[in-house]
């Protein structure tokens, strides 16, 4: 299962090269201080992942606890009304209500094979501190969870789930106090702490082996999707697969497999806040150039001073202002295609899933909903579209708009 | 012979090393800062280049970053304020920052203007090894500049070793694993030293994080050619309305 590792190569789409990049993104520009926790990660992730005694614990996990497989849902009156063939993965229905479960079981399984007592997590909409406290709970693991103070207004239920599941909510009160920020606490936990501690980012960003260890993790939404297709349509191969980028773990789960079909065209879907140019925006690859962020090259929101921009976005988990590395590569060398929604289509959005469908997503999950009005389809085309997360968590921002629309 | 080279062959031991961010307290007062510095007893002087994320970083020195970025520094005006320096500033001048800026200035057109001016070395805690090899070195050495790598407690023993043969300047020792500002127990960081000091390393060591006072830099000096001191100068600056005389204090506090 292992793949051999070429050096001096630029890296594949699935696999990056010995460094950590993906084409010209990646790396691990991290401090002297955070070398040997970040090595020994490195040296072991494989090794671990694909141990055979891993696999049967991280599958049975998957299966008996998160409840995988998810369906993948065909949406009728939605596909009717796009005039096409739109099929939802219903990551939505996983334990605690998004994709982020399928990273956090691995990483808290994997830092237990590294001998780590304590668990730090960062998170942004909630989803992942909610997965990572869970998963710790389940473990018996101490859990510390960084959230932007922003974050932890407009997310309360996750805060308080977070918190009746044992872990501790450390407010991030620096900066825009969002997902970036959340983030900047988290690493310095981990400097502070470089024996007994594991980091659990919670999407593919972050210096090498992250962006890759978690997208293998979270492959397991693309691999369902391939069995479900043939199996629903006899091919396993879809013309189109939509999902939503934060940092983009759920839309890096859900291409994986499709990498290299060539024929499958990847679309991600960024927040565009209040509209691209209105400064209030998180869309990365419109207003990104190239630097460093949270330890890894890649496409970064800044200034021309090279200071990070403090992004905005309706939705906590794609308020961020960069993207994995995978992502950068993905859209410079156009094998995916990078639309974008602002805060008012994506809940529109939401609102037009829950009356076709009965399926209330998450703000982030709508954002991949709402860029359907920017595509065009064919009427026997096959869309899947990555339904990340539930929208539970979102109600109150809802509520707002019931009145509005 | 540089700058940094002619200290450490002329001063061996008790090396002060000072740290403070550029643009801070005020807009205009790197150059007042360098000055009192030098003329209270500093040996070297660390110009931290402010970053909107610092990531090795304690609160204190991050809401320096943060202060001097709402003063309105960036890389640009910090070069201005340096040109002609060397009128007065004859001590060695290190800049440190975080790799982002750098990049966006261009990282070539940075050696060129810091080579030009010039200081001494630089100092890119997120910068590895590896980037460094691969392609930055080069670049750094081009200029004439000297790069000063980091190790910590928790660097192995041939890790040092490579990269006090990639260090030049000196070499970066960070006394215990965490952001700036922490305190732990000095104990610990004393055996620290005595075994990088039995290593017969080619570069002067500088201690770094968790030097505050007299005491701190004392140990940290038995053991190493100097000690940085980050955090406490700031706090101090942080009240000061007079930086010649808040700096005069500070320093006479470490070194009398
Ligand atoms: C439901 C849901 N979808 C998407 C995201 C965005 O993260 P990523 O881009 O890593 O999938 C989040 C993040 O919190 C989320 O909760």
């Amino acid at each position: 299962m292992v793949q051999t590792i070429i050096p001096n190569n630029k890296g594949t789409y699935k696999q990056p090269n010995i460094f950590g990049y993906y084409g010209n993104f990646g790396g691990a520009y991290i401090p002297e201080m955070l070398h040997r926790n970040v090595e020994e990660l490195r040296d072991n992730y494989l090794k671990i992942m694909y141990d055979e005694a891993f696999q049967k614990e991280f599958q049975n996990l998957l299966h008996d606890y998160a409840g995988r497989p998810t369906p993948l849902f065909f949406a009728e009156r939605l596909s009717n009304q796009f005039n096409t063939k739109i099929y939802l993965k219903r990551e939505d229905l996983n334990h605690t209500g998004a994709h982020k479960i399928n990273n956090a079981i691995g990483q808290v399984l994997l830092a237990l094979r590294l001998g780590k007592k304590r668990i730090i997590a960062e998170t942004g909409a909630g989803q992942h501190g909610v997965a990572t406290a869970t998963v710790c709970a389940l473990k018996g693991l101490e859990c510390i969870v960084y959230m932007g103070v922003k974050d932890m207004e407009r997310q309360q239920p996750n805060v308080a789930r977070m918190r009746m599941l044992g872990a501790e909510v450390r407010p991030a009160t620096s900066g825009s106090q969002t997902l970036k920020d959340a983030t900047n606490e988290a690493i310095r936990d981990w400097i502070n702490n470089p024996n007994d501690t594991h980091y659990v980012i919670g999407s593919v960003v972050g210096p090498h082996p992250y962006p890759d260890m978690v997208a293998r993790f979270q492959s397991v939404i693309s691999e369902e999707i391939k069995k479900q297709l043939k199996e629903k349509t006899g091919s396993e191969l879809p013309n189109y697969v939509m999902a939503c980028v934060g940092g983009g773990s759920n839309a890096a789960g859900a291409f994986y497999h499709f990498l290299d079909d060539l024929s499958v065209q990847l679309v991600a879907v960024e927040a565009a806040g209040c509209g691209i140019n209105s400064g209030m925006s998180a869309a990365t690859t419109q207003l990104g150039k190239p630097g460093v962020l949270h330890g890894s090259k890649s496409l970064v929101m800044q200034t021309a001073d090279g200071q990070v921009v403090e992004p905005h976005s309706i939705s906590a988990g794609l308020d961020y202002p960069g993207i994995g590395p995978l992502h950068a590569h993905l859209y410079e060398s156009g094998r995916a295609k990078f639309l974008s929604a602002t805060d008012k289509e994506a809940v529109e959005a939401a609102f037009n899933l829950t009356k076709m469908e009965g399926i209330i997503p998450a703000l982030e999950s709508s954002h991949a909903l709402a860029a359907l009005n920017q595509m065009r389809f064919k009427k026997d085309d096959v869309v899947v579209i990555c339904l990340s997360g539930r929208g539970d968590k979102d109600m109150s921002t809802y509520m707002k708009y019931m009145n509005e629309l | 012979m540089n700058r940094l080279e002619e200290l450490f062959t002329r001063k061996k031991s008790n090396v002060l090393n000072v740290f403070c961010t550029a643009g801070f307290p005020q807009l205009n007062s790197t150059w007042e800062v360098m000055k009192a510095l030098q003329d209270n007893g500093a040996d070297i002087i660390e110009l931290g280049m402010p970053y909107s994320d610092p990531l090795a970083d304690g609160p204190v020195i991050q809401a320096s970053n943060t202060k001097a970025l709402q003063n309105g520094m960036t890389m640009q005006l910090l070069f201005e304020q340096l040109r002609d320096f060397r009128k007065e500033i004859y001590v060695p001048v290190i800049l440190m920052g975080n790799i982002n800026p750098v990049l966006q200035f261009g990282f070539e057109n940075f050696c060129k203007q810091a080579a030009s001016l010039p200081v001494d070395g630089i100092i890119l805690p997120d910068l590895p090894e590896y980037e460094f090899e691969n392609e930055y070195g080069a670049i750094i050495k081009r200029y004439g500049l000297d790069f000063i790598f980091l190790i910590t407690p928790e660097t192995s023993e041939e890790r040092i070793k490579k990269l006090d043969t990639l260090s030049t300047g000196f070499l970066y020792v960070v006394s215990s694993s965490s952001t700036t500002g922490n305190k732990k127990d000095f104990t610990e960081v004393e055996k620290y030293l005595q075994r990088l000091q039995n290593m017969q390393l080619k570069n002067s060591l500088i201690v770094g994080f968790g030097i505050k006072d007299k005491s701190t830099f004392q140990s940290a000096c038995k053991y190493a050619n100097g000690a940085v001191i980050g955090t406490a100068y700031i706090k101090a600056l942080e009240n000061a309305t007079d930086i010649q005389s808040a700096t005069k204090a500070f320093l006479s506090s470490i070194i009398n």
